[in-house]
């Protein structure tokens, strides 16, 4: 686990995009945070790394929006709406988890147990108006994981 | 001179099933709305499968009750026009899934509409003759956008949200704060009893764009306020305030709305006015759920006063989502020749140029 306290939304958005520059394939990233702690601060910043030139808006009214014109593809969910583990009785994420791009997914607690094993959670904390706390985890990942989530954080740390 | 007809409209783009009949783009024969909102407000916020299950559990009835309002049968309808975008997949799906089947059965044409155009649109049916150019402001739970209305069918984007929209802001404000839901109506009520200047919440100010607008740093200052002051009251080391206030007192919870308020409103008319001026625009149109807030028509009323600017709002249940607007858009589409074949399918991100 690497952890980096943030002072302001431009500090954020710039972890993100040194995240999103070593991205590929099929990573999932899982956002943890209340409202206003940084998430698609953060999703703005690896939409960058990730060479993807139009705006990162708030997902909420949609659920996924997606971004084609990048290095790769990016699937911005925000789940924020489903609160109740009832609401998912319909809901289907895996074409996406599966597919070919990046999946970036706000509010993730709420699908835990749709998530494959393996995927980088990033808990955001609220420590005052503009600090955050980043912690940026592996989970599921053996030392020789194909999604290289630990090498990315180590490289991180560097 | 255009044809005389009698359009049946559908739309279903997000929580409210509704169908209506126009004859010739401007006589409102039926407007039929069934909404999701108390179904809805369980949750804090439309949930999409919910918001499906429900288009197909009603929109039988909510056309029926339509061709039986306008007191007419369905043999009398002569196009069908459907929302196709922009909105919740699923939701769309219902309406156009419907739309081509009756279209198809019937033998009408089926005209795709554009649901922010046909906010826009909501205007006409109520003022026929509008001057133009005209600045669109469109603001709703989904959408924050200014054109410029050059002609009917002929905009030029201006701005829009670069994050959250205006109407998302109000619900996760209200949310956050314990108001409930929708946002809209409960903080602007409370806000009338509140003190607008009781603290200076920013307003967003764009390095690019200068039409844009951002409503998420506003949201998560009201967050830190209300965490501050929590924090505050629960200690005694004195921490200070954004806001600068006095340490020993929080304001009430409607001067922290009203502040809001007038934050989220000044970014919207500012612009609006701005682009008025830039363009030389003659006229202001509001559209979407927002339209409905008493602060942004008394902000829109003031800064017009005396300036030679026509401002036109429509009636509150022309504002929020309904299909009169599709059905009296889908009349001059229809003269126009903008039909579409059985293919047609939805587009959840159209764009106003599409």
């Amino acid at each position: 686990m690497l952890t980096i306290t943030t002072q302001g939304p431009e500090q954020t958005r710039a972890i993100g995009k040194r995240l999103g520059r070593m991205l590929h394939e099929g990573s999932i990233i899982a956002l943890i945070g209340g409202l206003g702690a940084g998430k698609t601060v953060i999703t703005q910043g690896i939409a960058n790394g990730l060479e993807i030139d139009e705006d990162i808006t708030s997902p909420t009214f949609l659920i996924v929006k997606e971004y084609a014109n990048g290095r790769l593809p990016l699937y911005h969910f925000d789940l924020y709406r489903f609160d109740t583990p009832s609401q998912l009785d319909f809901f289907s994420i895996d074409e996406y988890l599966f597919g070919n791009g990046v999946c970036v997914i706000e509010w993730a607690e709420r699908i835990e147990h749709m998530l494959p094993s393996e995927h980088m959670r990033i808990d955001i904390q609220w420590v005052k108006e503009n600090q955050r706390q980043i912690n940026l985890i592996s989970k599921g990942e053996s030392s020789s994981g194909s999604n290289n989530y630990q090498k990315i954080i180590k490289s991180m740390q560097g | 001179m255009d044809k005389k007809l009698l359009v049946l409209g559908i739309e279903t783009s997000c929580d409210e099933t509704a169908v209506a009949v126009v004859r010739d783009g401007r006589h409102i024969c039926s407007n039929v709305i069934s909404s999701q909102v108390k179904i809805h407000a369980q949750y804090g916020g439309i949930v999409p499968e919910i918001a499906s299950r429900k288009h197909i559990e009603v929109i039988n009835q909510v056309v029926e009750s339509a061709i039986n309002d306008a007191k007419i049968t369905l043999n009398d309808i002569e196009a069908i026009a459907v929302t196709y975008g922009p909105g919740l997949v699923g939701a769309l799906l219902i309406g156009i899934s419907f739309a081509k089947a009756l279209a198809y059965g019937r033998e009408l044409p089926l005209i795709p509409i554009n649901h922010l155009e046909a906010h826009i649109y909501a205007v006409y049916l109520e003022h026929p003759q509008i001057n133009l150019p005209a600045i669109a402001l469109l603001v709703s739970g989904g959408h924050t956008e200014m054109v410029l209305v050059k002609a009917l069918g002929v905009y030029e984007p201006l701005g829009r949200t670069k994050d959250d929209a205006v109407g998302e802001a109000y619900d996760k404000v209200a949310k956050w704060l314990g108001l409930g839901y929708p946002g809209g109506p409960i903080i602007d009520q409370l806000a009338k009893s509140g003190n607008k200047e009781a603290i200076r919440f920013p307003r967003a100010v764009m390095k690019r764009g200068k039409y844009d607008f951002s409503y998420s740093g506003l949201k998560t200052a009201v967050i830190n306020y209300t965490r501050n002051a929590e924090h505050r009251l629960s200690s005694t080391d004195g921490l200070s305030l954004a806001g600068g206030l006095p340490l020993t007192e929080v304001p009430p919870l409607n001067d922290i709305v009203a502040s809001f308020q007038e934050a989220a409103i000044d970014a919207l008319t500012n612009k609006v006015m701005n682009a008025v001026k830039d363009t030389s625009a003659v006229s202001i149109i509001i559209g979407g759920g927002v339209a409905a807030n008493s602060r942004l028509r008394d902000q829109l009323n003031e800064k017009t006063a005396g300036k030679g600017i026509s401002l036109y709002i429509p009636s509150p249940v022309l504002c929020t989502d309904n299909a009169a607007m599709v059905a009296g858009l889908g009349f001059h589409k229809y003269n126009t020749g903008k039909m579409a074949d059985l293919s047609l399918s939805v587009k959840p991100n159209l764009k106003w140029d599409e």
